[in-house]
């Protein structure tokens, strides 16, 4: 039987924390620098978690108009930016082939901000059950339904085929990815604006996450915060940010002539109905996820050079990949770097796999790995070589990215540099 | 995956239907009320809708969660997924199936969702912004977010498969039966629920829709939602939805489960953006679910329409039709006038429909829509069934923005 295809990534674009665009992030992944902080978009004091890793995103730097600027969530502005930025990259100018170009996003919050903003307004901070619709902005609904996102980069790209936001919570950004390799490979389309954004820094989301005591109560430095696979790592730091790679078939980037910058060969998703936010200590859905992907990508588990890590810095997501990890790769998943870029830019839910797939592609184009950052005092429970804190310049080929989210959703998506590629 | 050369792989087909509509809960009351023109729409009684310009609803009485479910799972969701549990439930009773007695991975859930809990959401906010944050509930971080539902079905079905969550507004509906579809050929896994229910029928769901303009403000319940109507002037919201059971033909027949039907077809399309020359993209949605389903418009019996019952999307749907069926060439029917527009549960339950109509030979009449509007070319199927036979019937769908989806189904067995 013949692989299934790969799709080939010929552009990227990033909204990230410490700095817009793929080489302000860059540059911040590979010299190991964090941008954690104490939360500047609300008063933080009450909240049990008061650090995030904030985007400090200027909408008219970014080319949108004060109108776009103002009737659009964050989220929404980042994946535009983001888009636009990677269709650039990729050199396909807007509206190019409607009918051919198709658009995956995900996202799991939506427009959480902008609906928190004016729920506060119309419900008179809380008084009013029934709120009152004379205070709702006119475009109120674009917040209400998360699909905006697809429709604001649909248009973006002049793209008529399928749109569709997937939403499968924190393993979103990888799905969405996932399902726009799904539309290459069964012909629906050649080319795919694939990516997902976030802007999940509100008073409801802190909350959230405090009730449940997932992010981190640290109340020490900040750049210190985010400690994915540290013995002293105390939950995720909330982050946003969107990153937007564009997917083509190989015939079609062939076709025109495109760069190449890596092959999207593999993806794969299971669910461990085991509990919404728990994770069976085996990681086995995960390591299914990752087998899966592996087949697809006609790869072996010796053959991956890098594998990037969901790596969260809770307790339980560590050691759980960790075991889905050596569950896979065998032997080789103690010779292979592993490494969490969570630790420098948080974890902005819906939005990081799309971030982290994109620091996978520049890894390849680069050859180096992203550290993780803040890895002073080894968990004797994640004993695998995770890149503590300086990256590392090596021979990059084959990727291997993971996440894992709330819903009990495992996904694992495999890069291969095109001319590694087994017929 | 089908190698090249293979012959096509069987369509799926669905064994189970979990209904939950405004005007029936349960398949059987559904399809009734659908066939006698009983409607769901009335005054909103769940919240005091008195101040606002819109008090009309599909609301979803009949549904009373404590019937149907423990009070944990209750208590930790929204009512967008207590519909879904039961609904889930009642289609996996029928079809017969054991999820958990599938092989290992080969059971999915896929389900869409329009805007999240709501309900659950604006509770939340209420006691953060009244409050503060330490009353915000435990169950916020897993209620209200959009992968909600296919989350909690996964787990209570044990089904670890391929999972998935879209959001395409109303359209979103017919693209997660369609993902479904698509694993289903690849013989990737051997059933899935999918579907999807929606319920935002609280204070806070209802004002982003007023503030969208896509609202009826009629007062009168047989007339505020009457799509391809002269003077259509908006939809009426609703809740609820169906949850499907689609599966491999080969493991249904091992079973000795009846199917509905087949979902032989299904494709997606976008809009251009607004001001656009370009045509609105659903003509080709329906033309690109029908090429895979191997039919010419002239073997489609019925179409279940999207009926936005806005005067530009009604006329932008009806030139579709006619220009893909000729004036007048095939039976149209939006049941959805008896429930009003349900969001990603809204698709799935003209799927229902549709099912419902291929087995029983009769299409479910449209509501409240004048015999006397001027003629756009529609067979419109008005106030009354239809008995005819329904081979294959499309079901179209059309989400807020630009998203457009159609998808095909057909009877059993074909004559050949």
């Amino acid at each position: 039987m013949t692989a299934p295809a790969a799709a080939a990534v010929t552009g990227l674009g990033v909204v990230a924390p410490g700095g817009v665009g793929v080489p302000a992030f860059w540059d911040l992944l590979t010299s190991g620098r964090t941008a954690t902080r104490t939360i500047t978009a609300f008063d933080p004091a009450p909240f049990r978690s008061r650090v995030a890793a904030e985007c400090d995103f200027d909408p008219s730097a970014a080319g949108l108009s004060p109108a776009d600027a103002a009737r659009l969530d964050r989220a929404a502005q980042f994946a535009v930016a983001a888009a636009r930025e990677a269709l650039a990259d990729a050199g396909i100018a807007p509206g190019a082939d409607p009918e051919r170009t198709a658009v995956s996003i995900g996202s799991a919050v939506g427009c959480t901000t902008s609906l928190e903003r004016e729920y506060v307004r119309v419900s008179g901070g809380g008084r009013h059950w029934e709120v009152d619709h004379a205070y709702a902005v006119p475009h109120l609904y674009d917040f209400h339904v998360p699909s905006t996102f697809a429709r604001e980069v649909a248009w973006t790209a002049g793209a008529e085929g399928p749109a569709a936001v997937v939403s499968t919570g924190c393993t979103s950004g990888l799905d969405a990815v996932a399902h726009g390799l799904a539309l290459i490979r069964e012909g629906e389309a050649d080319v795919v604006v694939a990516g997902a954004t976030d802007a999940p820094i509100s008073p409801i989301t802190a909350a959230c996450f405090d009730a449940i005591r997932a992010t981190t109560p640290s109340d020490g430095d900040p750049a210190r915060a985010s400690r994915p696979f540290d013995r002293t790592r105390d939950g995720f730091v909330l982050a946003e940010g969107a990153a937007v790679l564009v997917l083509e078939s190989t015939a079609h980037a062939a076709r025109r002539g495109a760069r190449v910058l890596a092959h999207v060969s593999g993806a794969a998703n299971r669910c461990n109905a085991f509990h919404m936010t728990g994770l069976r200590p085996d990681g086995r859905e995960m390591s299914a996820a990752i087998d899966d992907a592996l087949a697809q990508a006609r790869t072996a588990p010796e053959d991956i050079d890098y594998v990037n890590a969901h790596g969260s810095g809770t307790k339980q997501n560590d050691r759980h990949e960790t075991a889905a990890v050596k569950r896979s790769l065998g032997h080789h998943a103690h010779a292979v770097p592993v490494s969490s870029i969570k630790s420098m830019v948080g974890h902005s839910l819906g939005a990081i796999g799309s971030i982290e797939l994109a620091a996978c592609v520049l890894a390849m184009r680069d050859d180096v790995v992203p550290p993780t950052a803040n890895l002073t005092e080894p968990d004797p429970e994640c004993d695998l070589d995770y890149v503590p804190l300086t990256a590392r310049d090596q021979r990059v080929d084959t990727v291997l990215s993971v996440g894992s989210g709330f819903g009990g959703f495992q996904t694992a998506v495999v890069l291969t540099r095109p001319e590694r590629r087994p017929s | 995956m089908t190698s090249p050369g293979a012959a096509p792989a069987a369509d799926p087909v669905v064994t189970g239907i979990g209904a939950i509509a405004p005007n029936g809960v349960g398949t059987d009351a559904y399809w009734q009320s659908a066939l006698s023109g009983k409607s769901g729409i009335d005054a909103v009684t769940r919240f005091d809708a008195s101040s606002y310009p819109v008090r009309l609803a599909g609301e979803a009485t009949g549904f009373v969660a404590e019937e149907h479910l423990p009070s944990r799972l209750i208590k930790q969701t929204d009512r967008m997924t207590h519909m879904a549990f039961t609904a889930a439930e009642w289609a996996l009773h029928e079809a017969g199936l054991d999820p958990e007695s599938l092989p290992e991975y080969r059971a999915s859930v896929i389900t869409a969702n329009s805007s999240g809990g709501f309900e659950f959401g604006q509770r939340e906010l209420d006691n953060l912004w009244r409050k503060g944050p330490r009353h915000v509930g435990a169950y916020q971080s897993i209620a209200w977010f959009y992968a909600a539902t296919t989350g909690q079905l996964s787990i209570r079905h044990g089904m670890r498969g391929p999972c998935g969550v879209l959001a395409t507004e109303q359209a979103g509906g017919l693209d997660a039966l369609g993902r479904a579809r698509r694993l289903l050929r690849e013989d990737r896994i051997d059933a899935a629920l999918t579907g999807g229910t929606d319920a935002s029928l609280c204070p806070w769901g209802f004002v982003p829709q007023l503030a969208g303009a896509r609202l009826s403000r009629c007062d009168d319940p047989r007339r505020a939602y009457r799509p391809f109507s002269p003077d259509a002037e908006g939809h009426v919201p609703g809740e609820g939805g169906a949850i499907l059971v689609m599966e491999r033909p080969e493991a249904a027949r091992a079973r000795g489960a009846v199917p509905y039907g087949r979902i032989s077809g299904y494709a997606a399309t976008f809009d251009p953006p607004p001001g656009s020359p370009r045509p609105p993209g659903l003509r080709r949605a329906a033309e690109r679910a029908l090429a895979e389903a191997r039919l010419a418009p002239e073997q489609v019996d019925a179409v279940f329409a999207d009926a936005a019952g806005d005067p530009v999307r009604d006329r932008e749907e009806a030139e579709a039709l006619r220009g893909l069926f000729g004036p007048r060439g095939v039976p149209v029917t939006a049941p959805k006038t008896l429930t009003g527009r349900i969001y990603a549960g809204g698709a799935p339950l003209d799927t229902a429909a549709a099912l419902l109509a291929v087995r029983h030979g009769v299409l479910p009449p449209t509501a409240g829509v004048p015999a006397d509007r001027p003629d756009d070319g529609l067979d419109l199927v008005l106030d009354a069934p239809r008995e005819t036979p329904v081979r294959a019937a499309l079901v179209l769908a059309r989400g807020e923005g630009g998203f457009n989806a159609a998808l095909v189904v057909r009877a059993p067995e074909e004559p050949r």
